[in-house]
């Protein structure tokens, strides 16, 4: 799997920094030369990361809006969405090819289903504390029981929802890496094309580990944004 | 829409043979309650924790569906409605006060404007002129969150969103119940000040007798089981408490009770022979044997107490200036007849000479006075005085 590209990257190395690619030393030099190979697995990890959570946004919203109403339904979901986050997910990638097939779709899959734990458990947890008092000033107010959740129980439950959403952003950001098993590309398949060049593996790993980062940053920007309640205090 | 949001009407509101069963549970919450608020009044549901006087609050606005019986409000049942339009039109007051913590202070008191479609303008006039009724600065609280007022702020915030579409019904559980004694004290009056304006049918729910009396105009005290033990206004459940539990709850100082929900002028006091000096000693002496005090009371020109007249004051052809004791203690018309009492009681003299605005002499206040007053009907029949003067 890896000899093909070996040789390709053997071909691109350039005269100039060779001596210090050759000895496999942390090469800035090559670093420079080589950036914009990794534009395009970049692309494709943020696509891996970005994607999946929002399908698993949505899914753990729907069952968490469900599991609301019917408070029954919480223990059985957990259930199932904790086997999908206890699978291993290279054993994931490897169990869904033969139905998914070779590429995004079983990537996506797996991926969604590691995000919907951790997304449903912080929207569940943000529905429950939300203050009882708050609720029944809503009732008691003539807010039917979905603009109490919509316009209420939600809003106040966007710090939990938003901890989440990071939790599961930053897990999905290192499991994308594991992506390339099911043949989805990412900066995963650019660290095992060259596993033994420190260079590439420190940039591949490097733009992973920013791109978590970055990505952090925005969930809690929009958070910030969207909670300014949260700053007023007395 | 626009006919309940103009100054709308207070209702009268009627519990007729309110049941409340909870499935499971042998006792019902509430067991035929039956009572009638006339409009713009305050009945106030009082009672120990489990008498269901929450529950029974809560029927109203259907938070909490009765099992049997009806509840009326101005005459059509709340069944008649979706319990959300229902609420909509029925001030909500609680303890925890809910705030919305998201919403600014405006937003927070236009909820219910905004779910009736109000156009934004209006909202916006509707908000400050609220803030404004229950003395906050529209400017200054408009647009902060509920985490940066304190919690008397946050009251009247609350009271302001109750009171947002004008309802013509108020319920209010325990709203001062959070807040320490001195500002609950404040509120409290603030609150009876804005009712009297107001004039909005309130069912207020508290557990503390004291605070019941102060803020009801008929009280219903309830016991466990949700049974009605009494439904009276203030002086008559203090006067004539139905059962030994009412007596027991209303406390064994309810004679003070009654005291402080009434003032000096409320009771008929004793005529004083009230006399200038230089007045003739024989017409003095009639104007004495006419009156209920067998002292003479020295006045000014203006009729104000100078002090209680010796015998020897009388011995002459005039009445000279010579006193027995001074005027102390003085009591407005307006004191609370409480606060009188104590002065009474502190001063050495067993009349108090009671003035009028102007400061002239109304009549006496004595001990047996008050003593009779607690003796009779609350509705002050005028023939109680009449028995003192033998």
């Amino acid at each position: 799997m890896s000899l093909l590209p070996l040789a390709q990257l053997k071909i691109q190395k350039p005269g100039g920094s060779d001596s210090c690619a050759a000895a496999n030393d942390f090469c800035p030099g090559w670093i420079v030369d080589n950036i914009d190979r990794y534009w395009t697995p970049l692309l494709e990890h943020v696509y891996l990361t970005v994607v999946p959570v929002a399908i698993g946004f949505a899914i753990s919203l729907g069952l968490a809006i469900l599991a609301h109403r019917r408070r029954w339904l919480t223990g059985p979901i957990i259930t199932v969405t904790g086997i999908f986050f206890a699978i291993p997910s290279v054993a994931a990638f490897f169990l869904l090819q033969p139905i998914t097939g070779l590429g995004y779709t079983t990537a996506m899959v797996a991926l969604v289903s590691y995000t919907l734990l951790i997304i449903f458990r912080n929207i569940t947890t943000g529905l429950r504390n939300v203050p009882a008092e708050t609720v029944d000033a809503a009732i008691g107010q003539g807010l039917t029981h979905r603009q109490v959740l919509y316009r209420v129980e939600l809003p106040l439950a966007t710090p939990e929802i938003m901890a989440g959403l990071r939790i599961a952003t930053a897990t999905t950001v290192g499991l994308a890496a594991l992506a390339v098993f099911a043949g989805a590309g990412g900066l995963g398949a650019e660290i095992l094309v060259d596993k033994h060049f420190k260079s590439n593996v420190v940039v591949a790993g490097g733009l992973a580990l920013l791109l978590a980062a970055v990505l952090d940053l925005l969930i809690l920007g929009v958070q910030r944004a969207v909670t300014p309640w949260q700053r007023a205090r007395g | 829409m626009e006919a309940q949001t103009g100054h709308s009407q207070a209702q009268p509101l009627e519990f007729r043979e309110v049941t409340k069963r909870y499935p499971g549970s042998a006792e019902p919450a509430v067991d035929g309650l039956s009572l009638e608020v006339p409009a713009g009044e305050i009945c106030v549901l009082v009672g120990p924790s489990g008498c269901g006087k929450t529950t029974a609050m809560r029927m109203v606005n259907r938070m909490i569906d009765f099992t049997s019986g009806d509840i009326l409000i101005g005459g059509r049942s709340v069944r008649e409605r979706k319990p959300e339009q229902l609420r909509r039109e029925i001030g909500y007051v609680i303890q925890q006060i809910g705030l919305f913590p998201h919403r600014t202070i405006g937003d927070n008191i236009a909820t219910v404007p905004k779910l009736l479609g109000w156009d934004k303008p209006r909202i916006a006039a509707r908000v400050d002129e609220l803030l404004d009724l229950v003395g906050l600065d529209p400017q200054q609280m408009r647009d902060r969150f509920p985490a940066q007022l304190s919690g008397g702020q946050r009251q009247r915030v609350g009271v302001a969103r109750a009171l947002a579409v004008d309802p013509p019904i108020m319920l209010m559980d325990e709203p001062f119940g959070a807040i320490d004694p001195i500002n609950r004290e404040r509120l409290q009056n603030e609150f009876l000040r804005l009712q009297a304006e107001l004039r909005k049918t309130i069912i207020f729910v508290t557990h503390d007798i004291d605070e019941a009396i102060k803020m009801g105009d008929r009280i219903a005290i309830m016991q466990v089981g949700g049974k009605l033990a009494q439904y009276a206004p203030p002086a008559e459940l203090l006067m004539y408490p139905a059962s030994r539990f009412v007596e027991d709850f209303v406390g064994s100082d309810r004679a003070l009770k009654r005291l402080a929900l009434q003032r000096v002028r409320d009771i008929d006091l004793w005529k004083a022979a009230a006399i200038r000096a230089g007045t003739p000693v024989a017409e003095a002496r009639a104007m004495v044997a006419e009156a209920d005090v067998p002292y003479p009371m020295l006045v000014d020109e203006q009729g104000r107490p100078k002090g209680w007249l010796s015998d020897r004051a009388l011995t002459g052809e005039r009445v000279t200036e010579d006193l027995r004791s001074p005027a102390h203690p003085i009591v407005e018309l307006d004191d609370v007849l409480r606060d009188a009492l104590a002065d009474l009681l502190s001063s050495e003299t067993r009349y108090g000479a009671v003035v009028d605005k102007h400061g002239t002499l109304a009549g006496v206040l004595s001990l047996e006075v008050i003593q009779t007053f607690l003796h009779t009907a609350p509705a002050a029949s005028p023939t109680g005085a009449d028995l003192l003067t033998e």
